[in-house]
């Protein structure tokens, strides 16, 4: 099927269109030149703007965790109910919502590309199993890596070889795309009730500490050509004070590529919850003073959250401040987990310090192409709250208008009253499309160019109502086909999933390990082609 | 031909180191199964379900053909069953439940649904059985009795193997506190008898002692505190004496809170002892397609789950139900009479391998073919780790799946 976009006013920074009237050709699930589009089917956009579909960097949204977390909160469904309709399943939200849910709510907002992005390797078959129940997006996951046994074993003996071939063959056996770390370390110190809090820290049994393990994966993803850098989350995280590891963490990781995942979570002045403040004007400045960095902000929304991480150790300190259940979920060999509901709210000065945090980096970070929205869906809320921040980004007034709600102290103890920055649309784009699919070496995605996969999402846009004109899209098109229109789902489409090109075998040795110290058979522990029902295989080069 | 690493659909181990032999269509030979696996595989061609009509005998497709037309004409039928089968079917059982604006429920209900409800109070801080293989100095068994219900659970992950940090047996404290000494007590370093329906008094009683209150609790239950808070890594594995006795979800509520004040002192976990061996896989394609575990009815056209309303027994007894379709599973062998009195009174649909006490009372049965025997899929873990279960014998009759999504067309067309 082909399409013409007519006249719409098209942002696709990537390809330095700015706001211009064009139109945009589609045939075969592609961008095309006009004279590859034969009988188009026309689409009038001349009131609309276009741009690329969105592309999700980090969120939670399928396996382990995510369940444990439906299951744990029917407290959190209730209010927030889907019918079913012709084309669409029925299901729940709030904070976390049912599979189906949120593959609709993702595309009804524009977005079209989803990256799950933490999946413990021995939980895997399960991540893969939720996403074949989230239609229309394209999807993929993240393997947690940071506290993996392999990985701990062969950074104490310096064995980088092994431990490369290592990541080449976990990556496949659980169809990973990207090396996600968390809490380097200090999850499998938690297996003993244990932190680690500095980069020098020795893990708990291991003569390893949170450098090396961060030193030896940030290389291994390189020299591996991995599409994806690293994917971080760093020690200290949630802690008055951790700027400076953040900081510390991505300086040392020079000449490496890096992602730093949520910051502002990591973004953290002060000694103690008393002084607590904003570091967030420090993380843009060594943002802005190294290469091969990005980040995503991890952006609070006041209200309802659910906090969900395999940094079990801050679960459970999180679990201690606020008095909310607790849910902790350790994996054999590899990693952990931990889940806390939390309700941020404007009148907490912690939270309201929080809140200016992911805005300051956004807006003090000045190449959009180093710095990404998201909320770390559910942890600092819910992603359909993205349209609000986006009004905040592009309105300095609507910024102004909120710091006067919250608590006084956020004022004081942050940067962004002063910041002037108001985003672009290209800017806009930047944030939530172009930079993200570069980021994550997705070459297909996050432009309009001819060769481009044909994800498009068409606004409604009136600068007076910007939260309103990205809530819903107008049209969002998926691989050529129209999704959603007037932001409602009219068609059951089915999106693929990404696995990397690598191919990897552990000697005897590390299977006889694996035999002794796990409790499921080698020969099960890889998930079979039958969880991946369109699976598109991305090369390493 | 030998089939290795087979899966074994029976019980929550989910044990997936099996040898199957199979010779001319038959199961011969097991290895590395437990007493009650290898009765399901060797015994797998035995009392084999037939498909019927009103007790007559009709070719499969007519009672498929019969059973969409029963669920079609229903207005409020009961979907239940689902934990002795795969996921796939699961997710088509949801998704017909939808379509029908029925109740779905599955045997959690009348099993572990309190631990569900515990949880949802109070969180659960639970690890995998590989970490309690790993790491654990002290297991502690509370009201279940896995040497006679998951009879490999010592073996593979608890008591005897091989860990990283506990080499064996030595290395290892093992408690079972029970009401009598039953078989599971036997290789326990301490027995600790409870009185019947006291597990909340004492677990309460157990929390406020280790905050630090002068309260009643006698010195067995002091010396198994101080056991629990002074060990390395601990681990609370607890089966229906706790959920199916006196105070049920709150009996499992108290030992949730008490594992979680235990990781003041030290490491601590807590998990139930699923018994089917998809149980567990039930309440997460449940969960992750409604958001809710179990008890869930669709007549509004979202889900809404309420536990009493919702769970099968209930909507049986208070005869709210006017069809059912029960996969997998046997209700009239353990349900109240007041409730499976009700399957017998209204067209009730049964979809299993084997003959049942429910396929008795059944308008209409449809033999499917064994999951993890005849058809592959996924199952999870009684600690949520998920496994794909193999095909080891062909058959003709069709899976949970292929059935569930013919029905799913029926009803639809």
């Amino acid at each position: 099927m082909s399409l013409v976009i007519k006249n719409g006013t098209v942002y696709d920074p990537q390809n330095n269109v700015n706001g211009e009237k064009m139109d945009i050709f589609i045939a075969n699930g592609k961008i095309v030149e006009e004279s590859a589009a034969k009988n188009a089917k026309e689409i009038d956009a001349s009131k609309l703007i276009v741009m690329p579909g969105g592309v999700e960097i980090h969120t939670h949204i399928a396996g382990s965790k995510v369940n444990i977390a439906r299951i744990m909160r029917p407290e959190d469904h209730r209010k927030d109910v889907v019918k079913k309709t012709q084309f669409k399943r029925s299901g729940t939200g709030y904070t976390v919502p049912t599979t189906f849910t949120i593959g609709y709510r993702y595309a009804e907002m524009g977005y079209t590309t989803v990256w799950e992005a933490a999946a413990p390797p021995l939980g895997a078959r399960h991540s893969h199993e939720e996403l074949i129940d989230i239609p229309v997006v394209d999807k993929g996951i993240f393997t947690l890596m940071g506290s993996n046994y392999f990985i701990l074993k062969y950074t104490e003996e310096g064995d980088f070889e092994k431990l490369k071939n290592f990541v080449a063959w976990l990556l496949d056996a659980t169809k990973g795309y990207a090396v996600k770390i968390v809490n380097p370390g200090g999850v499998e110190s938690w297996k003993w009730g244990k932190n680690v809090n500095s980069l020098d820290d020795a893990v708990q049994n291991f003569n390893v500490t949170p450098r090396e393990i961060l030193k030896n994966l940030a290389k291994a993803a390189d020299e591996l050509k991995l599409p994806h850098s690293i994917h971080i989350h760093c020690n200290n995280l949630g802690s008055p004070g951790n700027y400076e590891i953040t900081k510390e963490t991505i300086e040392m990781l020079n000449p490496y590529r890096r992602h730093i995942t949520h910051i502002q979570f990591n973004s953290y002045g002060g000694e103690d919850w008393t002084n607590f403040s904003s570091g967030g004007a420090e993380i843009a400045k060594t943002l802005n003073n190294n290469e091969k960095v990005t980040c995503d902000v991890g952006q609070v929304i006041f209200g309802d959250a659910t906090t969900m991480t395999a940094d079990g150790p801050w679960q459970h300190t999180l679990f201690k401040l606020s008095g909310n259940k607790w849910a902790n979920s350790d994996v054999e060999m590899e990693t952990g987990a931990g889940i806390v509901p939390y309700k941020f709210k404007k009148k907490n000065v912690v939270n309201a310090i929080q809140w200016t945090i992911g805005l300051e980096v956004l807006l003090l970070t000045k190449d959009p192409y180093k710095v990404f929205l998201t909320t770390d869906h559910p942890n600092a809320g819910p992603f359909y709250f993205y349209p609000q921040v986006i009004e905040l980004l592009m309105s300095k007034k609507k910024r102004d208008e909120m710091l006067e709600k919250v608590h006084a102290l956020a004022k004081e103890r942050s940067a962004l009253e002063s910041v002037d920055r108001e985003y672009t649309l290209s800017d806009i784009v930047v944030v939530t499309r172009a930079g993200t699919a570069k980021a994550l070496g997705q070459t297909d995605k996050g432009h309009l160019g001819v060769g481009a996969d044909a994800d498009v999402s068409i606004y409604e846009f009136d600068e007076e109502t910007i939260e309103k004109s990205f809530k819903k899209a107008k049209y969002t098109i998926k691989d050529g086909n129209i999704v959603v229109k007037d932001g409602e789902i009219v068609m059951d489409y089915m999106g693929r999933t990404y696995v990397l090109d690598l191919k990897a075998d552990l000697s005897e040795e590390e299977k006889e390990i694996f035999s002794k110290y796990y409790t499921v058979q080698f020969s099960n522990y890889a998930v079979e082609d039958a969880y991946l029902p369109k699976k598109e295989v991305v090369p390493c080069t | 031909m030998i089939y290795e690493n087979v899966v074994c659909p029976f019980c929550g181990c989910l044990c997936d180191d099996l040898i199957i032999t199979v010779e001319d269509g038959q199961i011969t030979n097991t290895k590395n199964t437990c007493a009650i696996s290898k009765s399901k595989f060797v015994n797998h061609h035995q009392y084999m379900l037939k498909p019927s009509i009103n007790k007559k005998e009709v070719p499969v497709e007519k009672a498929i053909e019969k059973a969409a037309e029963i669920l079609k004409n229903a207005d409020a039928p009961l979907i239940y069953g689902l934990s002795s089968t795969e996921c796939e079917a699961q997710r088509y059982a949801i998704h017909l439940a939808e379509i029908l604006g029925a109740t779905i429920d599955q045997t959690a209900s009348v099993c572990h649904g309190p631990t569900i409800l515990g949880t949802q109070d109070a969180g659960c801080v639970k690890c995998t059985l590989g970490e309690v293989k790993n790491r654990a100095d002290l297991i502690v068994y509370w009201g279940c009795n896995p040497a006679e219900a998951h009879m490999r659970h010592f073996r593979r992950y608890s008591v005897y193997p091989e860990g990283l940090f506990r080499k064996d047996k030595k290395e290892r404290t093992i408690v079972v506190v029970d009401v009598r000494k039953t078989a599971s007590a036997r290789i326990a370093n301490t027995f600790v008898k409870i009185e019947p329906g006291a597990d909340f008094e004492i677990i309460s009683l157990m929390r406020a002692y280790l905050k630090g209150r002068d309260v009643p609790l006698t010195d067995e239950f002091k010396t198994l505190l101080e056991t629990m808070k002074t060990c390395e890594f601990g681990i609370i594995f607890f089966g229906l004496g706790l959920t199916m006795s006196k105070g049920k979800h709150l009996n499992v509520d108290a030992a949730l809170r008490l594992v979680r004040d235990l990781n003041d002192y030290t490491k601590f976990s807590i998990t139930p002892m699923r018994g089917h061996y998809n149980v567990t896989g039930a309440g997460s394609t449940m969960a992750w397609v409604t958001g809710y575990p179990f008890a869930v009815n669709f007549s509004q056209g979202y889900p809404v789950s309420n536990p009493g309303e919702f769970s099968a027994v209930d909507v049986l007894a208070r005869k709210e139900c006017d069809a059912a379709l029960i996969i997998a599973s046997d209700p009239v062998s353990n349900f109240p009479a007041d409730s499976w009195k009700h399957l017998a009174d209204i067209p009730t649909i049964v979809m299993d391998p084997k003959v049942s006490l429910t396929s008795k009372v059944a308008k209409v049965c449809i033999p499917v073919a064994t999951a993890g025997i005849e058809a592959e899929g996924t199952a999870y873990r009684m600690d949520g780790i998920p496994l794909r279960l193999k095909k080891v014998l062909d058959t003709p009759r069709l899976s949970d799946a292929e059935v569930l999504s013919q029905l799913i067309e029926k009803v639809m067309a």
